[in-house]
């Protein structure tokens, strides 16, 4: 098995070597073999799957179960003379996020067979998505600490060339600003990592989990450090202003992994480093981040209602969504990480879906601006349908994927007690409020109505069949993981109770 | 089949037609309406099999999800009172199925509308029978949702996109607090699981029901239309008018009511929340029926109707008598089904759903007049029909309870009886006697056959269902029964501890019965005298300067959007500056003057060769002079 997890990182790495060294001739062909690659890909992380490894029993019953107890793992030697190690392995927490990661890629890599942005090559766009893909898969594979932020910052460049060349009219902006502000991340990534790993001696995160080792002021500071890295990359407000302009240049498909996964190696890193490596630093933090996270959620909502951009206006929302997994993260009990969990899950499909149809709508219509966008349910009934789903997904319905996050991040906090968590939660259900609000201004604006003239011109009219292919996907996931919750928790459980119990220690 | 078989299909079966009607391309009409006819057909089967076989309450349960040691649970439990409200929930439904087949026969987008009403539905049965208060959440915000995308459906009518937004998030702000309640709830009992919920009650302390049903009261007015929360219904008649029939009869409304019914003893053991409640449903119930005088959208006048009717459900669950609100829930799901059908038929022949254009129907459309004089008569609570039963029962139940709560839901209770008979008289009147005041009222024709029998059909119910408050198993039927644990068995000490009214019986003829039936004779009679002295004009006129603070609600739509639409949208005007121009601003900022500075330092190091030259020699003295302090201090 640990043959399928070194896959699931060397098939797109190989994929992208492979459709990258291929002649500009064969482009379409080129396109082809990278989607092929995405696929296996996909197809071994599924594999990694291991039912049964999820019950209580599995963990030591007395001496308190191992705080990260993976599935499968591989743990080679990789630099000896620095005693770097390369220790990859998944668990319950990892295994959602790992397979989002490789269907969202295969699912944006076909989408790309089927529609290249101009700007640049198609293969080289395709070879970029397999290396993000390996950079984010990493991510939520290593064990080692180190390792963890190599692959944290392999995503960085890829994803830069992706907006700077596919990206729409603002791109180079854009890219700069998203690639610096990230830097600035992970500069304190890097002190946050070493600060641990020179303080613990050592780099594996199953030793580290539980705060073994570190000293109450190295746990302050070094949580610190990697929660302000990990809240740009999620991102928390204040530290999201790099989100609207990458998301908006971006082309669809960056949107999408943009928005579906990479957005989660923030939260994924301060649930499985910043909690679990420096559990006293998150607990003396945990009100500043609550505090923050539901600021986020209402200011991201209040600046949709008045946003007149669609794309702009869904990646904002993205800046509320996080706020509730952030929320959930910060309550530190198992139901606040759940909740978070499927969360991270339920924003990746749904918001995927949504920069899916908005760069479907902006390529037909030509303008993503909702002054001039109207009527879509008069020209193109099916996309307003789909459109219309993916915004009450979106907006959290109960019996779809978006509720299960939203609604367990407010109980987690009510559930934590004490006056300024019991308001939290009652501000993040207000905000959930105004969610809807803007999302029925989004429908309003852009479905309702007399057809406006960018719409009456839209073409084509129905929807392409490899359209369907690539939001079929997203659309069942939305509603599947909405009416069964357990599959995404249903193997997360365990791992979290471990996770919360080591943290309280 | 077994019950336990048979309780979760319920919601199952209409939810499976709305899916399936989902993927149905636009233009089959037929399997689209064949999916959603036998969606409902068998939802009421279902529902009629349960009702005959149920004995004793019981529950299913199976684990859903377990979010860190709070579980939730998907099962039903269903017991007498929920197997009749899904009765009547199926025959709405089905009633509202049939009629759209005619109704919508010009309509290009028929198939996602009869999906949508299955859904609906579904949601409504989950709402019922769910015995998890996240799964009843689940069907709660389906249903806001669907009645979003019914109320939007007309896409000739400009205000209905509005319509539509405002009926899903006047009642999102009241689910704010029903989420809320929910969770205090659940972290309290440690599960969602109702039957649990309720037997732990006891061990709560008292702010915290408090406060918890204080909250599930938010989104019960929300969705059940009472005031404050009451201002999205009227405007919720730019959905189709078999929509109407089924927000106002059966589902959605009827979801907050049946929801404080299911939940009694949370609400009942503090004093706190009914007290609330009974307030509300006080203005609810006159304001009501006073905007009702003054509307002339026939839909609009049957739109307040509704809202003063449910008010008089909430006052008897405010006075302790749980089950005559039930009666009475069932009663107006069988009589506002039958009005608003009737209204959509006689829409349907003139064209309009201005009363101004109608006049003189009664000769054109017999069926339709008969029909909805019936209905217009079990609403006023004429004698022996529906209405006439359960509306006194609500009387009686007020006057039979203690406290100013009762005395002030009497007194406003009889005197909307009175103005409740006003209007009705008014729109019958209006609708059906005098002059055609239109082109096409002068010719109208009765509907088509799928559009008629479900009217004629409803009109049974609406005239002999107050008889089955005669019958002591009815009224035991009704009756809140003890909490059940999963499997069936009767818990713990909230069994005998519903606070309930001990004596209530759902059929009161007596002496008192005097007081309803003179308010009735009253209101009536007064519409009556005034339109016989000019049957070309609008009775509405006699109210003088009253006329435009009834018409427009006294202005309630204008002062909420002046006190939270308005704010609120300049708020997220004033957050989007703040946050493009300051957070946004000083990373802007922050970019712009690393460059800058960079300019001035590269400009600074593109000197002239003299200058350059000096500036090495002297950073050479300056190492230099470094080095031997250094060294001289070493």
């Amino acid at each position: 098995m640990s043959v399928l997890l070194v896959a699931t990182l060397a098939l797109p790495a190989l994929g992208a070597l492979v459709v990258a060294l291929l002649p500009g001739s064969v482009d379409r062909a080129a396109r082809l073999v990278g989607t092929a690659f995405a696929a296996a890909a996909f197809v071994a992380s599924v594999m990694l799957y291991r039912p049964g490894a999820t019950g209580w029993f599995t963990y030591g019953a007395n001496a308190g179960p191992p705080p990260i107890r993976p599935w499968h793992e591989v743990d080679v030697s990789w630099v000896p003379g620095l005693d770097l190690r390369f220790h990859i392995g998944v668990d319950g927490i990892s295994y959602p996020l790992l397979v989002l990661t490789t269907l969202l890629t295969l699912l944006c890599c076909g989408y790309t067979l089927w529609l290249a942005p101009a700007g640049g090559r198609g293969r080289s766009l395709v070879a970029l998505l397999l290396i993000i893909e390996v950079g984010i898969a990493g991510t939520f594979l290593a064990l080692d600490l180190v390792l963890f932020f190599v692959f944290f910052e392999v995503v960085l460049l890829p994803m830069y060339a992706v907006i700077a060349v596919w990206g729409g009219d603002g791109r180079r902006h854009a890219a700069r600003k998203f690639v610096l502000y990230t830097l600035f991340g992970s500069v304190l990534l890097l002190v946050g990592v070493f600060t641990v790993v020179a303080k613990a001696g050592t780099a594996d995160l199953t030793e580290l989990t539980g705060g073994v080792g570190l000293s109450r002021t190295t746990q302050l500071f070094a949580f610190v450090l990697l929660a302000i890295a990990f809240a740009v990359k999620s991102p928390l407000w204040p530290l999201h202003t790099w989100l609207p302009d990458a998301h908006t240049e971006a082309p669809t498909v960056g949107s999408v992994i943009l928005a579906g996964v990479l957005l989660k190696m923030g939260t994924y890193g301060l649930i499985r480093v910043g909690v679990g490596v420096a559990p006293e630093g998150a607990a003396w933090a945990a009100p500043v981040l609550g505090t923050l996270a539901v600021a986020a959620i209402v200011v991201g909502s209040l600046v949709c209602l008045a946003q007149t951009e669609l794309k702009r206006l869904i990646a904002y929302s993205s800046v509320g969504h996080m706020g509730f997994v952030l929320l959930g993260i910060a309550t530190l009990s198992a139901t606040g990480i759940e909740a978070a969990l499927i969360g991270n899950i339920a924003h990746g499909v749904i918001t995927g879906l949504l920069f899916f149809l908005a760069g479907a709508i902006k390529d037909r219509a030509h303008t993503g601006l909702l002054g001039e966008l109207g009527g879509l349910r008069e020209r193109s009934p099916w996309l307003a349908g789909v459109l219309g789903f993916a915004a009450i997904a979106s907006l959290g319905l109960p019996g779809l994927a978006g509720f299960w996050g939203e609604a367990f991040a407010v109980v987690a906090s009510l559930r934590h007690g004490g006056p300024l968590w019991t308001v939290l939660g009652a501000v993040a259900a207000v905000g959930g409020a105004l969610t809807a609000a803007y999302f029925m201004r989004l429908l309003r604006r852009v479905t309702h109505g007399p057809a406006s003239p960018a719409v009456a011109s839209l073409s084509p009219v129905g929807l392409a069949g490899p359209e369907l292919v690539a939001w079929a996907p997203l659309i069942v996931l939305a509603l599947a993981i909405g009416l069964i919750p357990a599959l995404v928790l249903g193997v997360a459980g365990d791992p979290v109770q471990a996770l919360t119990s080591a943290v309280q220690r | 089949m077994s019950l336990d078989v048979l309780g979760p299909l319920l919601p199952a079966v209409p939810f499976v037609a709305a899916l399936a009607g989902f993927l149905l391309p636009l233009r089959s009409r037929a399997a689209a309406a064949g999916l959603a006819v036998a969606g409902a057909a068998g939802a009421l089967l279902i529902s009629v099999v349960l009702a005959v076989r149920l004995g004793r309450p019981f529950g299913t349960s199976v684990d859903w999800i377990d979010f860190g040691g709070l579980q939730v649970t998907f099962g039903v439990r269903i017991d007498k009172p929920a197997a009749l409200v899904a009765i009547a929930v199926g025959v709405v439904a089905l009633a509202v199925q049939v009629y759209s087949v005619a109704y919508l026969a010009d309509d290009d987008r028929y198939p996602p509308y009869a999906a949508q009403v299955s859904l609906f539905t579904a949601a409504m049965l989950l709402v019922v029978v769910s015995g998890d208060l996240i799964a009843l959440l689940i069907g709660w915000e389906v249903m806001g949702i669907c009645s979003y995308l019914l109320i939007g459906h007309d896409r000739r009518l400009p205000e209905a996109p509005a319509a539509a937004v405002k009926a899903f998030l006047v009642t999102r702000v009241g689910d704010v607090g029903f989420l809320l309640g929910i969770a205090i709830l659940g972290i309290e009992a440690g599960t969602f699981r109702i039957a649990d919920v309720l037997s732990s009650l006891p061990d709560m302390s008292s702010t915290t029901l408090t406060v918890a049903a204080l909250l599930l009261l938010a989104g019960v007015l929300g969705k059940s239309a009472q005031f404050p929360l009451h201002t999205w219904l009227p405007d919720a008649m730019a959905g189709p008018t078999p929509i109407s029939a089924l927000i106002h009869a059966a589902t959605m409304v009827a979801a907050g009511i049946y929801v404080v019914f299911r939940l009694y003893p949370v609400f009942a053991t503090p004093d706190a929340p009914l007290v609330v409640l009974g307030v509300s449903a006080a203005i609810t119930m006159l304001l009501g029926a006073l905007a009702a005088t003054a509307q002339d959208d026939i839909k609009r006048v049957l739109a307040w109707s509704t809202v003063s009717q449910i008010g008089y459900m909430a006052a008897a669950l405010a006075v302790r008598a749980p089950e005559v609100a039930l009666f009475h829930l069932l009663t107006h799901a069988a009589f506002k089904a039958l009005l608003f059908l009737a209204a959509g038929s006689v829409i349907h022949a003139v064209g309009s759903n201005s009363m101004s254009a109608m006049g003189g129907l009664r000769r054109g459309m017999p069926v339709t007049f008969a029909s909805m004089t019936i209905g217009l008569g079990a609403l006023i609570g004429l004698p022996p029909l529906a209405g006439f039963f359960s509306k006194d029962a609500v009387l009686a139940a007020a006057r039979g309870e203690q406290g100013w709560v009762a005395v002030l839901l009497f007194g406003v209770g009889l005197l909307t009886v009175a103005v409740t008979a006003w209007y009705a008289m008014r729109l019958w009147l209006r609708t059906f006697f005098g002059e055609p005041r239109s082109a096409a009222a002068e010719h109208p024709h009765e509907p088509p056959g799928t559009m008629a029998w479900p009217v004629v059909l409803l009109a049974v119910p609406s005239a002999v269902l107050g008889f089955a408050a005669l019958s002591d198993r009815f009224g035991e039927s009704l009756r809140t029964p003890p909490p059940v644990d999963w499997l069936g068995e009767y818990t713990g000490p909230a069994a005998q501890a519903i606070p309930v009214q001990a004596a209530v019986e759902l059929f009161h003829v007596g002496v008192e019965t005097i007081w309803p039936l003179l308010a009735l004779s009253f209101g009536a009679g007064v519409a009556w005298w005034v339109w016989r002295r000019d049957r070309a004009v609008d009775p509405a006129s006699a109210l003088g300067p009253l006329r435009p603070a009834f018409a427009s609600a006294f202005w309630l739509d204008a002062v909420q959007d002046a006190l939270v639409v308005r704010p609120t949208l300049a708020l997220a005007r004033a957050v989007r500056a703040g946050d493009e121009g300051g957070v946004d601003g000083a990373v802007e900022g922050t970019g712009r003057a690393t460059v800058g500075l960079g300019a001035r330092l590269a400009g600074w190091h593109r000197a002239a060769l003299p200058r350059a030259a000096t500036a090495v020699l002297a950073g050479a003295l300056l190492i230099g002079l470094a080095a031997a302090a250094i060294g001289g201090v070493l």
